[in-house]
């Protein structure tokens, strides 16, 4: 019984170390997150505005039963459909401001900035 | 609701819901004298048919569909299928009005292709939202393109009189936030239009519906309005749609419009529901809110529209 406790509190501490890596290198990298979230969800892009660092890769997460999809207008970016519950990523290594909509649902608007 | 006929009027609630149910699966027409006529599965099997035809529309079938909705919607297309064997008029020929497929999967294609078999009757297609993801359409086109379509896959052909029209409305999205036909087509359905008597009777079909039902949720067509400027002077013209999974219908001088009830799963009534998403309905309900519709066309009278249920 003891042993399983100690076990226990091992693992909680190895767990809380690794936590407190994760913190470090989060600190060390403030500004050029390489990876951001978008989610869409209720047939919304959220958030539907994202201004991110050249190089990022950005995942759009389906929150939605439905599927959806992303294109940008000019075509820098586009998905096959995404399910619901599905994702698609896509690296964003060209700067400039980009539009982008679902064309299942087009009245779905979104735009990213790429810096 | 004691009393009321079997075949009841329009105006008993029973009726009405029988007619709402069918309006997602499919619909009869028939053509008689060049003017189509929806009516009833059932009315479609007494109605003598003299000199006019009867096709049938199917929309919405959303192969690849496996939500709560519908876990199984190859099955209820196969149901719709086999109504269509089994109409007491055989049909002349099917319309399918779009959204085949629900991811625009090549296996979603093979699998819809494959149940499509079991129409007999030829069978034109135009494409929804849900058939163009990714490649503009390329997939479907082809395996469901019009022989002779233009390029952009819209067409228009002649039989028993009547003219049809099939347009497609799902491929300007990046200008539209609805459906959109672009200048080009305009151009062409101008054209085609064109010289034809004013005494034709003109089928027009396409997926997202042609007249604004509900513009905040995509259920309109932007630029129809110039499209209808050249169907105006017709004296007898059917707009068939399917994209919101529920019969609604709208009659505007010599315009009837009517949207398709899908062969897969309801959708909620404009504006009821955060977005449009499928409708969960209990499993046993399931069947009498899809469907398909049959319509009889007759030379000088309107076309009867016949939503049935699959129930």
């Amino acid at each position: 019984m003891l042993k399983r406790v100690e076990k226990s509190a091992a693992v909680a501490v190895v767990l809380l170390m690794a936590g407190a890596i994760g913190a470090v290198a989060q600190q060390a990298q403030p500004v050029a997150a390489d990876a951001a979230e978008i989610d869409i969800q209720n047939f919304k892009f959220l958030p539907d505005t994202l201004t991110v660092a050249k190089g990022t890769s950005v995942t759009w997460v389906n929150k939605d039963e439905e599927p959806h999809n992303v294109v940008s207008l000019d075509r820098v970016f586009r998905s096959k459909a995404i399910d619901g519950g599905e994702k698609f990523t896509a690296v964003l290594d060209k700067s400039g401001t980009f539009k982008y909509i679902c064309a299942v649902h087009p009245n779905m608007r979104g735009t990213i900035v790429v810096q | 609701m004691t009393n009321l006929p079997p075949n009841g009027s329009g105006a008993s609630r029973r009726g009405l819901l029988k007619c709402m149910a069918w309006a997602g699966t499919g619909i009869v027409w028939t053509v008689a004298g060049g003017v189509p006529r929806g009516l009833g599965l059932g009315e479609a099997l007494a109605a003598p048919m003299a000199d006019g035809f009867t096709f049938v529309q199917i929309s919405d079938t959303h192969i690849g569909f496996d939500k709560e909705a519908n876990p199984d919607p190859k099955a209820t297309m196969s149901e719709a299928i086999a109504r269509i064997a089994k109409l007491p008029k055989p049909p002349a020929m099917v319309i399918h009005t779009g959204d085949v497929t629900h991811l625009s999967k090549p296996e979603e294609f093979d699998t819809a292709a494959q149940l499509m078999k079991g129409v007999k009757q030829e069978v034109h297609y135009i494409p929804g939202e849900h058939d163009v993801i990714g490649d503009d359409g390329k997939q479907f086109f082809e395996r469901f393109g019009q022989k002779g379509s233009k390029t952009g896959g819209w067409y228009s052909f002649d039989q028993g009189g009547v003219h049809f029209v099939g347009l497609v409305n799902v491929l300007t999205f990046a200008t539209a936030k609805a459906g959109g036909f672009g200048t080009d087509q305009l151009e062409w359905l101008e054209k085609d239009l064109k010289g034809r008597s004013a005494s034709t009777p003109i089928v027009v079909f396409s997926h997202v519906p042609m007249w604004p039902i509900y513009p905040e949720w995509g259920w309109a067509t932007e630029d129809a309005p110039q499209a209808l400027s050249y169907l105006k002077r017709f004296g007898s013209v059917t707009v068939l749609n399917g994209h919101i999974h529920q019969v609604v219908q709208k009659v505007e001088g010599n315009v009837s419009y009517r949207t398709a009830m899908s062969t897969a799963f309801p959708q909620p009534l404009a504006g009821q529901a955060p977005a449009p998403a499928p409708m969960k309905v209990p499993a046993e309900k399931l069947r009498s809110v899809i469907g398909i519709r049959e319509i009889d066309v007759f030379p000088s009278k309107a076309a009867g529209i016949t939503d049935v249920t699959l129930a």
